[in-house]
């Protein structure tokens, strides 16, 4: 008799043999999260001006290297002053939209006040998404995304960050995967720090985007010609625009790179 | 009440001889004195209203809102015990969200219909549930079948109305509605009222119905669903047009009691040009209380 009630109920090791989790096709782990992303959006890139904030971020879908969906729109607005920009795995982003669009709805729920004082302000969104990404990390199983919240709140423009460990951070100018790198120094040329925002008008903070959107197309492999951009004016309120596409560009320069694919060098 | 004392009345799940349950039939009863509802179905939309009496003056005028928003673009009012709709629309709720999550799509407002009048039914049936105490007007506008109205009875049978009204002032309530509609209604048989306009009628027409209970106060609530005014939202309507709905309504029943009384009386006719668009006045002739926000 075994007295291990682990193998009770259990066919016997000595007549069957040791059990093959091969056989049954079965995980040698106990249960598995997401490990990495599928479908990935790249960089979302943002910047304050002295009127509200801007936020950008084109419309692809990569499969790894594959530009495989070609019209994903990565800008969520919520509300009338917040506007979600989602990069990284683009089935976590979707399941994302389906979070802020229920926390709309739920908000206007026998509320008078929905559209006014009551309205979902960029703070609200903020803190309910890093508490559900900080939250989910500590499941460990993350959404696989970094978001940016742009808006504007009582006057003052709003931009912070949350990514999938559930790190927050706020500044004039924020992006997401490669544009942090490649777009951020670019953005602080015309904003290094918080005082420089009053001094960045709406079409300087523009132009600034479009050359960052485009810097991040000529250099990032998984980015699209297409993209999105959202102005949330304190004035102006909410203006999506969609379907742009990076303009002015010279790639005269592509022929003369060598050391890839089939060439002689 | 022939009902009465052969207890087949007592329980919801067991018909009398004659094939009646009586406990709906009183859940009926429950409607027949509850505060006027209305729905009107327009050609870009829904607009509800409800008839809102004030039971008490230390109530504070314009909270207490009636009509709830089940979906983003349904709304819903009714008719009887208020605890009785306001479960209903949790359930309706509950709904519209599974749908949502299944499906990814706001719930068309004719399943909407199906799954509340199966849940209503279902209280029909158990000894140990009472039926829903309460009519509801429910409606919205979807991406399939467009605005679309819909009442729902206390034993769950639902019906598709272009003008539902219910309540204690239902029978002039859809007097007033079926001359609306005959009026604003093409040949094809298409309506053809607008949902702004709607809104000043649907004032109208509570004012109409309470008419019959003239000494209690009220208040309107209104609200809209509309492709063209609300981005298929449902939403209260905005104050500058409950103004004017209400005061739209005050002068057509300052008409409508003018032309009464000079029938009968000629002495009132000195007034009448004062009534038109003087509330003040109407309320110290009338004894009518004008309501003000």
């Amino acid at each position: 008799m075994n007295h291990d009630p682990f193998s009770w109920g259990r066919p016997s090791d000595e007549t069957y043999g040791a059990y093959n989790d091969s056989i049954a096709h079965t995980s040698p782990f106990p249960k598995m999260n997401t490990q990495q992303p599928i479908i990935t959006g790249t960089s979302v890139i943002s910047m304050k001006y002295n009127n509200g904030v801007i936020i950008a971020a084109d419309n692809l879908g990569a499969y790894g290297s594959l530009l495989r969906f070609t019209d994903v729109e990565r800008l969520f607005p919520v509300g009338k002053n917040t506007v979600v920009g989602i990069s990284g795995d683009i089935s976590d982003m979707q399941h994302i939209e389906e979070m802020l669009s229920d926390l709309e709805i739920e908000n206007n729920y026998d509320n008078s006040h929905a559209e006014d004082d009551e309205a979902l302000k960029p703070s609200y969104i903020f803190e309910y998404l890093s508490t559900v990404m900080y939250q989910r990390r500590s499941k460990m199983n993350p959404l696989f995304n970094a978001l940016i919240v742009a808006g504007t709140e009582n006057g003052e423009p709003f931009l912070k960050y949350v990514n999938l460990l559930g790190v927050t951070y706020s500044s004039p100018t924020l992006a997401t995967g490669f544009g942090a790198h490649l777009a951020v120094p670019l953005l602080r040329r015309v904003i290094d720090r918080e005082e420089d925002v009053a001094k960045t008008d709406l079409d300087l903070a523009q132009k600034t985007i479009l050359e960052s959107m485009k810097v991040l197309y000529y250099r990032d492999a998984r980015s699209s010609r297409k993209f999105s951009l959202a102005i949330i004016d304190k004035d102006q309120g909410l203006i999506f625009k969609q379907g742009l596409q990076v303009e002015n560009m010279n790639w005269n320069f592509a022929k003369d790179i060598k050391g890839y694919g089939t060439q002689k060098v | 009440m022939t009902s009465i004392g052969t207890g087949y009345d007592l329980s919801n799940s067991v018909f009398s001889p004659d094939g009646r349950n009586f406990q709906v039939e009183y859940a009926n009863k429950a409607v027949e004195n509850g505060a006027t509802s209305i729905g009107i179905r327009c050609q870009d939309g829904v607009v509800f209203a409800v008839e809102k009496l004030i039971t008490s003056p230390l109530l504070v005028p314009g909270k207490n809102r009636k009509i709830q928003t089940v979906d983003s673009h349904i709304g819903c009012v009714y008719s009887g015990l208020i605890p009785d709709g306001r479960h209903l629309v949790n359930r309706g709720r509950d709904e519209a969200a599974s749908f949502k999550k299944i499906y990814h799509k706001k719930i068309p407002v004719e399943a909407f219909a199906d799954r509340l009048g199966q849940y209503v039914q279902a209280h029909t049936l158990y000894n140990s549930v009472r039926p829903f105490g309460i009519t509801t007007i429910f409606g919205g506008v979807d991406d399939v079948k467009g605005p679309q109205l819909f009442m729902l009875d206390p034993n769950g049978t639902y019906w598709g109305y272009t003008g539902a009204a219910t309540g204690k002032g239902r029978q002039s309530a859809r007097a007033e509605l079926e001359k609306l509609i005959a009026k604003n209604t093409s040949e094809e048989g298409d309506i053809q009222l607008k949902a702004r306009d709607a809104v000043k009628e649907i004032a109208r027409i509570i004012y109409v119905a309470h008419e019959d209970n003239k000494e209690k106060e009220f208040e309107v609530e209104i609200s809209w669903c509309s492709s063209e005014e609300t981005q298929g939202k449902h939403k209260l309507v905005p104050q500058e047009l409950f103004d004017e709905a209400v005061n739209y309504a005050k002068d057509a029943l300052a008409h409508l009691e003018d032309s009464d009384e000079s029938d009968s009386d000629a002495d009132s006719d000195a007034d009448s040009d004062n009534d038109n668009n003087n509330n003040e006045t109407n309320q110290d002739n009338e004894g009518d209380i004008a309501l003000e926000q």
